[in-house]
Parts: structure tokens; sequence; C-alpha cells
């Protein structure tokens, strides 16, 4: 299936959605969005683009295999996990960091939820995209 | 310079290097065993004297589960045997299976399992010993099934794994209804504990539970048919695992609970009758088997039958009988298991027609192997005839019945003579074979072992007071429930264990000679044994899987519309019936609350349904259906429950994108349209209940006040806690993180399944299409 308004579309947009995916996941904290919200546009993102360009294309662009990256994520989610038990405190506590914070301002907030949501969104991109492509291969 | 070495040094090198290599394997594998044995041998003193050693660790702290070690005379005994023992099958392993594959695999598992089998014996808690015991279970199973390339090994493997996990699992079931009437999860508290479970209204239920977890590890009838299968595995596995330390593991939780829960009828009558029938039946057909090593297995069974027998008994003597001839039996059952298993490496048989002779080519394994069966006979000056003697006390002195126990003794161990000549003394008496290749006695590592233990057995049999008695007497009290002093001796007097005794002598000797024509006699009878258990197991078995085959059959039919249709009418069914049951039906509503907008999204969502019901295309019913989503999504937005509508949306469209690949490969919506059919009828049905259903649970909960204390906590929380504003990410990635880890590896896990499904089903279109291709 090859439409000209598809994959011209599709190449101004995809870049785009990557950077909103990105986007909406680190303002996930504060505002609506968040790793599996990021995650789904991720998703989205590379499914149109490899409806446009080919899966062969789209597997390229995405460089590691989508099965690596959702263990890749769950990886990051347990170990944002077991960084609370270093300290002695039980699995999955929140651990902070605010780099360079002055008065009023608490700074960067560095955080191990942060490294957990990264976790949710790569697990939601991989294992998606690993459907989809095989899916698409498939036919 | 290699190159111009001499070929005969050349030859000393790789056999140096050979020699060495072997040696650092050697150390290697009997490290841990042997420090481990030394670290016991150091507590001897300490625990004879009456100390017992205690540590512990939190686990599971809300559940009562405890990481707790408890060091006293019974565990110390076990654990000493089971080191010990271990120090002696490991460097015999070295050896022995250097012609295997998997060597590192063998060595990890050998040591997996005896490092669990010490968690047994030492463990206070019992769900940490249930944990161990079901890890014995386990590594059980890996290496009765290591020649997995064997149908035969696959098959045992299976069978141990299910006997013994069954019963692990009722014994589970008792161990938690023990733990929770007794008050507490260790075993020491319970022991010492002011309730007494021998009251108690499950007291019978506790017992039946335990005691066949018990039975099938320890391989009682009617669970014994796994254990002669379980001799697939290589011989120091069935040495060490099926004869001397895991199937001891029942054993020896019957011995930890005797305080506890024996001493009732219940107990009594459960160990005689089990033990006594096990001892005799085993060790009859013991006479019947062509194989060693199936002759031995039976014998293990009649050593473990006769142990249950003596721990029914309750009598402080019976109690000492059980623990003298559990050494006995570990001494004597290793020696001869590693002796079969050097007969075999030599000579490739272990078929007892085959044998004969072998005295002057394997002296060595010739001597020790008499050694042990001397002790398996019961013979002065061996500590199997201090055992039996202390047994025969004990049966004499049980509380039920004491002529019937001392007959299921007398019986079995009579038996056990003629089976001990059957092993070791029949394959090396004789006229000489000849062989393929000559056989030899083993190198030093595999017979210097069997040969201590069979010394052992020997020495302490002469000086008991010091070999014997300071373990034997602490793990005697530990069982008994108070001291008992032991002193074990050869010569007690002319008295009735001894009469006893030498009629066993004389019916043993009968057995020996007669061992052909008992072994015809019993061919006979085994062709007309009707069911044997192993045929009630292979029954069952088959019996599960074809009502699984049926089941699947019937509910995995592979109609996606089945599926649905099934699934939407049980929660019709099931939920209806207990909204209705419940009459929690209070309808006040008011509709006309809602905002114009809210109609306007729900007008979407009706006119979105309405057309995928009725469209002819299906990229109308796509699109018709992306309108419901949307609709939804509005109607999240304007309740303030942003990320939902977001995820609402973003899932929608994804379902645009998979449905769109999918639908190039649908058949043409033709086939479909609406139409009056039976089947599209029920779906009408479902369809309608379903929504009506949603429905009024939908008005019911929000006629209901809401409870928002936990609301309140979350925002109250989620800044000062969790630094985030956003409640629902808040929730998501901290509050509740650990259900979204679940739920993460749920998604990973069904990616790699669904990915392996979809590539496997490719490579097999692949594969067709290659193959007709090539037809034309």
């Amino acid at each position: 299936m090859t439409s000209l308004i598809l994959s011209t579309a599709t190449r101004l947009i995809t870049g785009l959605m990557l950077v909103f995916s990105v986007f909406l996941l680190l303002r996930g904290h504060n505002e609506p969005g968040g790793g599996f919200i990021g995650g789904l546009v991720a998703v989205i993102a590379f499914a149109l683009y490899g409806k446009s360009r080919g899966t062969a294309e789209a597997r390229r662009a995405l460089y590691v295999h989508p099965n690596v990256l959702s263990l890749i994520g769950l990886g990051c989610a347990v170990a944002a996990g077991v960084v609370g038990m270093l300290f002695g405190e039980p699995f999955l506590t929140g651990k902070w960091l605010f780099v360079g914070g002055g008065d009023g301002d608490k700074g960067w907030p560095l955080s191990t939820i942060l490294l957990f949501d990264i976790g949710v969104y790569l697990v939601v991109v991989g294992a998606v995209l690993s459907v989809i492509f095989a899916m698409e291969e498939e036919i | 310079m290699a190159q111009f070495a001499e070929p005969a040094s050349a030859h000393d090198d790789t056999h140096a290097a050979a020699t060495g290599k072997r040696l650092r394997k050697l150390v290697a594998v009997t490290a841990l065993p042997a420090v481990l044995t030394l670290i016991f041998l150091s507590l001897t003193p300490s625990i004879a004297g009456g100390d017992i050693l205690r540590w512990a660790m939190p686990w599971f702290p809300g559940l009562g589960v405890s990481l707790s070690l408890y060091v006293d005379g019974l565990g110390l005994l076990f654990a000493l045997l089971i080191s010990g023992i271990g120090v002696v099958v490991f460097s015999y392993a070295s050896v022995y299976m250097e012609h295997y594959a998997f060597n590192t695999r063998f060595f990890i598992v050998l040591t997996l399992f005896m490092l669990s089998m010490l968690g047994v014996v030492l463990s206070d808690n019992i769900i940490t010993l249930f944990v161990f015991w079901e890890l014995t279970t386990i590594t059980s199973y890996l290496l009765i099934g290591f020649t997995h390339d064997e149908a035969k090994s696959r098959y045992s493997a299976l069978q141990a794994l299910l006997v013994t996990g069954l019963g692990g699992l009722a014994m589970l079931a008792g161990l938690i209804l023990l733990g929770l009437i007794g008050g507490s999860f260790e075993l020491s508290d319970l022991r010492a504990g002011t309730v007494d479970i021998r009251e108690h209204g499950l007291y019978g239920a506790i017992l039946a539970l335990v005691l066949i977890g018990c039975f099938t590890k320890s391989a009682q009838f009617p669970f014994h048919f796994w254990l002669p299968n379980a001799m697939a595995a290589p011989t120091p596995v069935s040495a060490y695992l099926h004869s001397a330390t895991m199937v001891k593991a029942g054993i020896y939780l019957m011995a930890r609970l005797h305080p506890t829960l024996g001493g009732t009828d219940g107990w009594v009558w459960a160990l005689t009758l089990a033990g006594g029938i096990t001892a005799v039946m085993s060790s009859v057909w013991s006479l019947y088997q062509r194989d060693l090593k199936q002759v031995l297995a039976w014998t293990t069974i009649m050593g473990l039958g006769t142990l249950t027998l003596m721990l029914g008994g309750g009598d402080k003597y019976a109690v000492m009988g059980a623990m003298t001839f559990l050494v006995v039996h570990c001494l004597y059952k290793a020696t001869l298991f590693l002796a079969v298993g050097a007969i075999d490496h030599a000579t490739h048989t272990r078929d007892r027609d085959e044998l004969s002779g072998l005295r002057r080519a394997m002296p060595k394994v010739f001597a020790l192997s008499v050694a042990a069966a001397l002790s398996m006979a019961g013979l002065p000056p061996f500590i199997g005839f201090i055992g039996k003697e202390v047994m025969y006390e004990g049966a004499l002195h049980a509380a039920t019945l004491p002529a019937l126990v001392a007959g299921f003794a007398l019986a079995a161990n009579a038996m056990m003579i003629g089976a001990a000549g059957i092993v070791a003394v029949a394959p090396f008496i004789g006229p000489e074979r000849s062989w393929p290749a000559p056989p030899h006695d083993p190198p030093l590592a595999m017979w210097l072992g069997p040969a201590v233990l069979g010394t052992l057995g020997l020495l302490m049999g002469l000086l008991p007071f010091w070999l014997a008695d300071p373990l034997i007497g602490p793990a005697t009290s530990a069982v008994y429930g108070s001291p008992v002093s032991v002193h074990l001796a050869l010569w007690h007097g002319i008295n009735l264990p001894l009469l006893l005794s030498l009629a066993t002598f004389a019916l043993g000797y009968a057995c020996w000679h007669f061992r052909a024509p008992i072994r015809a006699a019993l061919e006979r009878t085994a062709a007309r044994v009707p069911l044997t258990a192993e045929q009630g197991y292979d029954h069952a078995l088959a019996g599960v899987k074809a009502f699984a085959a049926w089941q699947t059959r019937v509910l995995q039919h592979g109609s996606l519309r089945g599926y649905l249709g099934t699934i939407f009418a049980t929660i019709v069914i099931l939920t209806g019936w207990s909204l209705v049951r419940g009459n929690v039906l209070p309808m006040q509503t008011n509709l006309l609350d809602a905002t114009g907008f809210a109609w306007a999204a729900a007008l979407l969502i009706v006119a979105g349904t309405a057309t995928a019901i009725v469209a002819n295309s299906r990229l109308t019913a796509i699109c018709a259906l992306g309108a419901v989503g949307v609709g939804t999504a509005m109607l999240f937005a304007v309740h303030g429950a942003v990320d939902v509508a977001l995820t609402q949306v973003l899932i929608d469209i994804l379902f645009v994108i998979l449905l769109a690949i999918a639908l190039l490969e649908l058949p043409p919506l033709d086939r479909f349209r609406p139409r009056l059919s039976l089947a599209n009828g029920f779906a009408a049905v479902v369809s309608l209940a379903i929504g009506a259903l949603m429905t009024v649970i939908l008005i019911s909960i929000t006629s209901l006040p809401l409870d928002t204390r936990i609301t309140e906590y979350y925002e109250a929380m989620s800044v000062p806690a969790a630094h985030g504003r956003n409640i629902v990410n808040v929730i998501l990635v901290d509050f509740r993180a650990l259900d979204t880890l679940g739920e993460i590896a749920v998604i990973a896990l069904a990616g790699l399944a669904a990915y392996a499904l979809i590539s496997l089903r490719q490579k097999t279109l692949t594969a067709r299409r290659d193959d007709d291709g090539s037809v034309q």
C-alpha cells in the first residue's frame, strides 16, 4: 500500500511525533502524559512510518529489535525498584535527587520514578511494535 | 622446542595433564561437601551435650515466614549423612560422569540438591522447609531426566515429579493448617507450644495431608512405584538421592513431627500398616529383579518402609532403632550402589544373570561390597547387627500389636539377607566369564569413598559408644521428645531380639539358597497381578490428558466470535444474578443533570455503534468504531480525566492501524451481512444484554455515595510525598508502582508470546509455500 500523501506526510510527522512522545513522557509527572501515553504515541509514529516506507525500513529506524527494547524497559523498571532497597527501604520506594536547586527552586528532579516511567515507555514501544511488525511482515 | 619432543614424553605430558585435570575436578566438586561435613562434625560435641543452635532471618514477616535454621540432634544426624555421603558421591561422580555430556550442569544440579536437602533438615520454619522440600523435588526431576534423550528417563522424571509434587501440595495444605492451629510456623514453637494439635478437630486432616506428602516422598505403598523408575538416573544420583538422602526427607519429616503429631491411634496405624506393607512387599519384589540397580531400588523401599514402621511404634527403642537403621542404611546402601555402578562401568551390564566370577578381576569392589552386604544382612560385628537388634527390641515394645510389627520386621529382614547376597556376592562368585573389555577395579576416587563408608560400618559396630552414641543419642532424644540415654552394644545377652536375629539368619539363608525357585515363583505371580500401582498412575495420567484434550476442544475452538459470546454471556449471567440476588438496584439518577456536551458525546457514541452494525464495508465500520472511541474520550475529558481520555484516543488510533493491517487479509464483509440467523440472533441478544447490564451497573454505582477517602489521600500526598501534580501518573509510577510493574511485565511477555506465535506461523507458511513451489 503506497500512497504519496501518506508517505510525504509521514516523513514530516514521524520525527515530530517521536519528540512529542518524549515530551509527554517527561512532563507526565505533573501534566497529562507519562510513560504509557508517550509510548503509545511513539508506537503510532513507528507504525505509520512502517506503513508508508515498509516494515524493513521501520525496523532499521528503530535500530534494535522491539523485543530487546521491551526487555530493557522491564530491566529499567526493576532497576528503579532496586535502588530503594539499596537504601534499606522497601522495593520500589521512590528516590529523588534534585540537581542544582536554588532558593525557591528545587532544581532538576532526577528520580527512580522517572527511570521507572522510562521503563514503562520502552515496554509499551517494544511489545506493541513487536506484534505490529510481525503482523505487517506476515501479510 | 615442542616439535623435537619424544613421542613417549609427549604421551606422558598429556597423561599428566589428564591426571592433573581429574585431580582439579575432584577437588573442585568435593570441596563444598567436605567443608560442610567438617563444619557439622565440629558441631557434634556441643549438640551431643544437649545444645541447640539457632539462627533466623525474617523473610516475609507479615506471613510468619522466616529463614530460620535449627540444629539439634536429629537435624545434625541428617546433615552429617547428607554432606558426608555427599563427599563420597561427588568424588565418585567426578570420575564416573567423565563420559557423559553436560558435566558442569550435572554438578551444579547435584550441589543445588545437596544444599536444598540440608535446607530441609535444618529449617525450623515449616514454610521454608516446604520450599526446600520442593527444591529437592525439582532437582531430583532434573537429575532423573539427566539423560534426556531417552524416553524412559523423561517418563521416569515426570512420574517422580508428579507423584512427589502432588504429595508435596497435600503436605503444604497440612503444614499451613498445622501452623494456623498451632499458632506458629516455627517447628520448635509447635513442639514447645501450649496448643495440643492432637486434641484439635482438624487433627485427622492435618495428619492425613502431611502423611501423603511424607509417603509420596519416601516411596511408601501405594506411592512406591516412582522410585524403581528413578533408577534411570546416572548411578551416583541413584546412590545419593534415591537411596541415601532425598527419599529420607519423608522419614525426616515424620521423625521431626513425631513429638507434635505422633502417638495417636491414627498415627500408629497409618505408619505401622503403610511401613509394614511397604517393607514386606518391596523386599519380596527385590528378589524378583534382574537388574542389580532395581534390586537395590526395591531394598531401598524396604528400608524406607522399615523406618516408617519403627516411627509408628513410638516406643523409645523403636525410635532408637529407626535412627540406628537410618545410619546403617545410608552407609551400606550408598556403598552398594556405588559398587554396582563400578561393575556397570567395567562390564557394561547390570543383569544378574550375566554377571559372575568377577572376584579376581575386581577384588577391591568385591571386598567393599561384601563389607556392605554383611552390614545389610545384619551380621555381627557390623553396625547393621546392632541396628537390627535395637529394631526388634523396639518392635516388641510397640504400642499396638507388637507381634505384627515384629513379624513385618522379621520377614523384611530375612529377605534382605537374600537380596544382599544377590547384589553383593553373586556377581563375584561362580565361573569367570569372558568380557569384551577385561573388567578391572575403578580408580581411587571411585573406590576410596565407598571403602570409607564400609569401614565406618564396621568401626561403628565395634566401637558403638565412640562413633554411634554421640550421633544417635541426641537424634533419638529429639524425635522421642524427651532425653533418652543411648548405649548401643553388640552383645545384649541372650534375649528375645537375639533369638529373632537367629531366626532371621536362618530364613535369610533360605532366601539366598532358594533364590532361583523364588524368582521363578515370583515371575508367575507377577504375570497375574491385575493392576499394579504404576498402571493406576498411567490410567490416571491418561484420564487427565483426555479430559484436558476434551475441554480444550470444547473451550478453545478457535472462533473469536464464539469466545466473545461465551465471555459476555458468562458475565451477564453471573453478574446479573448477583445483582438481582444482592438486590443492589437503586436507580436514582438524574439524566437531565448531564451537560449538553455530554449528550452530544453520547449521541456520537450511539450513532457510531449503529453505523458499525449496519455498515457494508469494513472501512466504514472501523471509522464508525473510531467515532465511538472518540465519543468515550470526550466524556472522559469533560470529567477531568485527561490522561484517560488521551489513552483512549491513542488506543483507538492504534486499533485503526492494526485493523487496517488485518483488513487486507480478511474475507469480504458480505458473508457476514446482517440477516436473520440463529448465530446472529444469539449475538444480538448477548450484545443487548451486556449493554443493558453495564448501564444498570454504572447507574447503580453512580447513585451510591462515593467513598472519597482514598482520592483525598492521593490528592493530599501527591505533591509532598511524590513530587508530582498529575495524580494519575503518580499513582501509576509511585503509589501503586508494583501493580504497574506487574502490568508491564505482562505486556512485555504478551508481546514476546505474540511475536513467537506469528513468526512461527510465518515459518510454516513459508515452508509450505516452498514445498508447493518445488512440486510445481
